[in-house]
């Protein structure tokens, strides 16, 4: 019964309760994360959730594969067999796998201050816990947080948000049953810059809609900015924070001990 | 720039923001889905003056609600339930039902989920300009959302949350309409819920809300009388709650293993037969079989049990005391059915199924009484041998999508509604519904479950837009399974090598290939083509002389074909494949390459052709004294049309040879004609129109005139049937097992005895069908003196009773069978026109074998071989019949558009034509208009009287509209006036004429 579902309807409300500018809820998690990952983090969309943990820079495994003047960025994604409804097991081999860790890498490449670790290594391991739609974007942000808590130097952020167009109505942040039935493009921004670091699109949309779903897909870019700042700052915050108490504790120690 | 947001969805409300599920997949597989849902405070409720709720789109409804109800003497606003829209959408939609409605999303979703027409009806309903419809998504609306509980079924948890948004409604309104200090409290306007359910309402009163069932709340109303009408009976039943699917329902009882089959047909319990469904009325078909004189008569879906129109099935026939008359009610699918929804259908026991089978329960009911004489065999469906499935052309029906939106990717399941009548609708799956709107397309069907209601298809291609000519030519070639490919290179590579530069070589020594062997030179004789406006194809052409002992020489030429097509290569088995040439209005599908059928083979003026020659030396009286057959060359002096034709032999100052011939023919095909006529050959009708094109390029048609008939038309026709009779005489004596031969057989009785019936009834008039002769002259005595038109009426009406004409081989059939009825000739073939009828090619190579001039091809030896070819002969012959009359059909349809616009531009109105009535119905009549060539229907929606007995109907004087008082009495055969209109059938986007009547009372009204 799920062609049964109206994408919009006409009080402007989506299947979900959503109206067409409105995003799905949020939530970041910068807890570390894995055995000695330099940086990680649990980024949701509505019901789509990935864990992304960093290694590196690092020595390379291979020396094959490390270039003389900057690091290689690593991504490797695992999708979990029960993160969608019909339970389906996806090898390391699986083309769309392979496609979207090649997209990832695509994409952070020119963001991420290689040249300043040349013959190192950049670990990105992706583990996709949950997909409702928005499985790119969620990637992305995810990528880009677990990168800054690894504290690995970036031109800026990078946040993406998928658009779609039903009929002429564009329509932000698709889950999956949007995303199943309308045409859609994923768009990353850099907000400082403004400069745009991925479209990609696997359907067809008319050149008309393009431009209107493009911008569109870019502004929110900017909003989905401001709550993983937000995050990113709370987080130092907490770090600060507990840096200081226990610097504080240590001292007193220090004054008696010595 | 819009505002874009995030909406936050805590995760300590995830109880009731997250929705979990199990869902079984096509394959049977069961998966968990998860969704969210995100609540909301700003969810409008639609009421004018809310101080809360801005809402700047659509229509608010009134403050006050609606202060006309009696019960509700405070203003009130209706909330219906789902079973309401469901059942009573007559009544919401009438125009005189002007309350203030608030329709939920639940509602609105659950409609969605149960009859998409039904949906499509209802969203109709919320835009239209007169209706006060606020749509409030209350599963949205944070206080409203409600969650299923433990044991709760879908059912339940609806009707809790629509009575949750009841509740919530009156205390909104009373928040937001505060008493104001220092004025007393004007009364507040109450929701009130509408339902059938008792249980419901019982659960409801104790919540303290106010409700009602439908019919108490209309008797309230000021229009009480006028909408009582429309509430539906199945208003007061109580609806039974949807069932979570129940397993599926088996629709149609298993056929039976085919051994079975094999052996009840041979032991003669069972009957095998074509299917053949009624056009009228879809839920009946027959199946005509030789063990009975008239057709077994399948009433019902059950009955029919999945047969589709032309597959060969095996029948049981029920016991005499169970035998049916067929249906005098018109009952189209459409109507009836058009509630009926794609996805579901039949899948799942259903209420929408119960409802639907209740009411074709009821139809079939009220069919059952019928007087016994008119029963006939009456029987079911037990098995198929074969399917005669293709590929059908059809349209999707519009109110059967989900969305309409060609952006849409998602797959639909969808109705394709066939062009023709008598299939049932397809159901498909696409993910191209939305762009096939408006479009011809091919569907063919896959199967047909025991558990579906319809036939389960796929799309093969679109044909093109609808109503555009290219589409139309093409599907009408498709419906009726016309070959119309180009010639292959193998075929044409079977055309003489020097193409259109072939000519008959000289005769002596030029001749290398040995073409003069055993011709006859007959270039010197007088020899001229007759043929209709713009013939290309000219394949017979004629001659007549005096001779010096007194009595006439005439001779028929015709095209040698078979010098040509020679047996067993590519172009034969092709010419055998495609059967004849293709008539249509503004094209012609080519039996042969058309360097053959136009030029090489075609007896033009002024060449020299090889001919194959009938001759005949005749008395004065038109007595043959003898007849040879030769291979010929003849060069053709004059290549004339009727009208031509006809002009030279009426203009006295003209006495050249060619003049004297044609008298001469004239002469003898007149005492040939007496002499047929005398042998009881009938002089039969049908009804032929032709169409003006406007020119070759744009083919709009402009206009549609009745065929004229000339005195050279029957000439032709005559010489013809000479030939033909002589031929069949000479290759039946030649190969008595496998010659070509034509027969009309005899029509049973009993075909004529309702004809008779109504004849006798209407006008006093008997008809003798004893024999063809006391037909034709039962015939010739049918006249009505005021109305010259009424006898071609009854000779149309007589042909239809009659079997076709069909080709087979001498040896299968017994000698006595051979005769030919229509003409009333003992034996007869077709011999004259080889380039556009295949069968004419094999009597050509059989002729040409009796006389000795080539020997037969093996295969002509073979009788099963011979039967094999004319069986396809035959059905492509009635194909190409019936894809010219829809040729025609069509143009009449455009021109009669045509006509309509310019007439309506000039303010003269629509396009009016008298018609005579052929067919009453217990609702309606069946008219001819003979000027157009088109039979219509007219039907009546209010109560008429309906006397089967004696073919009438009678229009009670009140319901009339023009109010003379009187009851107006229709019968079959009387001449009425009605108005022809062209209208787009809304779902199907199929053309359709549709006919009202104008006098003698005007039906419009009714």
């Amino acid at each position: 019964m799920s062609s049964r579902i109206e994408i919009l309807n006409a009080g402007g409300y989506r299947s979900d309760g959503r109206r067409q500018y409105e995003l799905r809820t949020i939530s970041i998690d910068l807890s570390p994360r894995g055995s000695g990952a330099d940086g990680s983090a649990t980024l949701s969309h509505g019901l789509t959730q990935v864990s992304v943990c960093v290694f590196g820079p690092r020595e390379a495994k291979m020396r094959s594969q490390t270039f003389h003047d900057r690091a290689n960025i690593n991504v490797e994604i695992g999708i979990a067999a029960f993160s969608s409804s019909e339970r389906r097991k996806r090898g390391r081999g699986d083309k769309r796998v392979l496609e979207l860790s090649h997209t990832l890498k695509a994409t952070f490449e020119p963001v991420i201050q290689t040249s300043l670790y040349p013959r190192s290594q950049i670990d990105i391991y992706i583990q996709v816990l949950q997909q409702d739609g928005g499985l790119l974007q969620a990637c992305v942000n995810a990528t880009t947080l677990a990168l800054i808590n690894a504290g690995i130097p970036l031109y800026d952020f990078v946040c993406a948000v998928t658009g779609g167009v039903h009929s002429t109505s564009p329509l932000l942040d698709l889950t999956l049953l949007e995303e199943n039935d309308l045409p859609n493009v994923t768009v990353a921004v850099m907000p400082r810059t403004g400069k745009v670091a991925l479209v990609t699109m696997e359907t067809r949309l008319h050149v008309d809609r393009f431009e209107e779903i493009f911008r569109l897909a870019g502004e929110a870019g900017k909003v989905i900015h401001g709550e993983m700042k937000r995050a990113v700052k709370e987080r130092t915050q907490d770090l600060v924070n507990a840096m200081q108490s226990v610097g504080k504790a240590a001292g007193t120690e220090v004054v008696d001990e010595y | 720039m819009v505002e874009i947001t995030i909406r936050k969805r805590p995760q300590t409300e995830a109880v009731i923001t997250q929705r979990k599920f199990f869902k079984k997949t096509a394959r049977g597989k069961v998966v968990k889905v998860l969704r969210e849902r995100y609540l909301r405070d700003d969810v409008g409720c639609g009421i004018e003056s809310c101080r809360e709720c801005t809402s700047s789109d659509g229509e608010l409804l009134p403050a006050a609600g609606d202060l006309t109800h009696q019960l509700f003497p405070n203003g009130h606003f209706i909330l219906p339930d789902t079973n309401v829209f469901l059942s009573q959408m007559d009544l919401l939609e009438s125009d005189l039902f002007r309350s203030p409605i608030i329709l939920l999303q639940t509602v609105l979703e659950e409609v969605r989920h149960r009859s998409l027409p039904l949906y499509n009806r209802l969203k109709a309903l919320t835009k239209s300009e007169d209706k006060r419809i606020w749509t409030f998504y209350n599963e949205y609306r944070s206080e409203t959302a409600i969650i299923r509980e433990e044991g709760e079924t879908p059912n339940d948890r609806n009707d809790r949350g629509i009575r949750n948004a009841t509740a919530w409604y009156n205390t909104h309104i009373s928040l937001t309409h505060p008493p104001i200090r220092g004025q007393t409290q004007a009364a507040l306007p109450t929701v009130v819920l509408m339902t059938e359910d008792a249980a419901n309402r019982q659960k409801a009163e104790q919540a303290g809300i106010s409700c009602t069932p439908v019919r108490k709340y209309v008797e309230g109303m000021k229009n009480a009388t006028q909408l009582l009408d429309l509430l539906s009976a199945s208003g007061s039943d109580n609806i039974e709650p949807t069932q979570a699917a129940s397993g599926r329902q088996m629709l149609y009882p298993e056929y039976l293993p085919s051994a079975t089959l094999i052996a009840g047909v041979k032991a003669g319990q069972l009957h095998q037969g074509h299917f053949n469904p009624n056009p009228y009325n879809y839920l009946e078909g027959s199946v005509s079989v030789s063990a009975f004189s008239k057709a077994i008569l399948l009433v019902g879906r059950e009955n029919m049990n999945r047969a589709v129109q032309g597959d060969v099935i095996v029948v049981e026939v029920f016991d005499e005391k169970e035998w049916k008359a067929p249906a005098d009610e018109v009952i189209d699918a459409e109507t009836t059915l058009k509630n009926d929804d794609a996805e579901d259908s039949g899948e799942e026991g259903d209420e929408n199924g119960e409802e639907v089978m209740a009411e074709e329960s009821r139809i079939l009911r009220s069919e059952a009484q019928a007087a016994a004489s008119e029963r006939q065999p009456t029987g079911r469906v037990v098995g198929v041998i074969k399917r005669n499935w293709r590929a059908y052309v059809c349209h999707i029906d519009t109110t059967s999508l989900t969305s309409t939106l060609t952006t849409s990717l998602s797959t639909q399941t969808v109705f394709a509604t066939p062009v023709s009548r008598l299939l049932p609708r397809i159901r498909l799956r696409t993910r191209q519904a939305p762009s096939l709107l408006n479009q011809k397309i091919l569907v063919t069907i896959d199967r047909w479950d025991t558990t579906s209601r319809y036939p389960e298809g796929h799309f093969v291609r679109t044909l093109g837009q609808v109503e555009s000519k290219e589409a139309e030519q093409e599907s009408l070639l498709l419906e009726f399974e016309v070959p119309y490919r180009p010639f292959g290179k193998a075929i044409l590579d079977c055309l003489p090598l020097e193409g259109d530069q072939w000519v008959v070589p000289p005769k002596g020594v030029g001749d290398l290939s040995n073409v003069w062997r055993d011709r006859e030179d007959l270039r010197d004789l007088i020899v001229c083509s007759i043929d209709p406006p713009g013939c290309q194809d000219i394949d017979d052409a004629l001659h007549a002389r005096l001779l010096p002992n007194g009595n006439i020489e005439a001779g028929v030429h015709i095209a040698d074909v078979s010098h040509f097509v020679l047996p067993d290569n590519p172009m034969d088995s092709e010419a055998a494949a495609r059967g004849t040439t293709v008539y249509l209005v503004d094209n012609r599908i080519d039996m042969l390459p058309s360097l053959l059928g136009t030029n090489l083979c075609s007896l033009r003026p002024f060449v020299e052709r090889l001919s194959f020659s009938s001759i005949w030396e005749l008395t004065p009286d038109a007595d043959i004294v003898n007849v040879r057959f030769t291979k010929s060359v003849i060069k053709s002096k004059a290549a004339f049309t009727y009208e031509e034709a006809q002009i030279r032999k009426d203009d006295p100052h003209l006495q050249d040879e060619l003049t004297q011939s044609i008298r001469l023919l004239n002469s003898l095909a007149i005492k040939l004609k007496a002499k047929r006529m005398a042998a009881g050959a009938l002089n039969l009708a049908s009804p032929e129109v032709k169409i003006h094109l406007d020119s070759a390029e744009s083919s709009e048609p402009i206009d549609v005139e009745q065929k004229e008939l000339r005195e050279t038309n029957s000439l032709v026709e005559e010489f013809m049937l000479l030939a033909n009779v002589s031929v069949a005489r000479k290759i039946e004596e030649s190969f008595p097992q496998t010659a070509v031969l034509r027969r009309h057989l005899p029509p049973p009785k009993t075909n004529f005895e309702k004809l008779q019936d109504i004849l006798r009834k209407t006008k006093g008039l008997t008809l003798d069908v004893s024999s063809s002769g006391a037909l034709a002259a039962s015939l010739d005595k049918c006249i009505d003196a005021t109305e010259p038109a009424f006898n071609t009426l009854v000779r149309i009406m007589a042909t239809r009773c009659m079997l076709s004409a069909e080709y087979f081989c001498s040896g299968s059939v017994a000698r006595d069978t051979f005769g030919h009825y229509g003409l009333a000739s003992d034996i007869y073939t077709h011999f004259t026109s080889p380039i556009r009828r295949y069968a004419d090619v094999l009597v050509h190579r059989q002729l040409s074998a009796a006389i000795g001039f080539t020997s037969l091809h093996p295969s002509l030896h073979s009788k099963s071989h011979v039967e094999k070819i004319l069986d396809v002969v035959n059905r492509r012959h009635r194909m190409a019949q019936m894809a010219s009359r829809a040729s025609v059909e069509f143009y009449v349809g455009l021109a009669l558009k045509g006509r309509g616009e310019a007439s309506r531009s000039r303010g003269d109105g629509e396009v009016r034509e008298e018609a005579f009535v052929i067919r009453t119905f217990r609702n309606g009549v069946g008219v001819f208009v003979s000027k157009l060539g088109i039979e219509g229907l007219v039907t009546f929606k209010r109560d008429i009287q309906f006397d089967a007995d004696n073919y009438t109907i009678t229009v009670p004087g009140s319901a009339s509209a023009a109010g003379s008082g009187g009851d107006v009495k229709i019968s079959v055969f009387d001449k009425v006036v009605v108005q022809i209109e062209v209208e787009k059938d809304k779902n199907t986007q199929r053309g359709k004429v549709r006919m009202t009547l104008i006098e003698p009372v005007e039906s419009r009204a009714l």
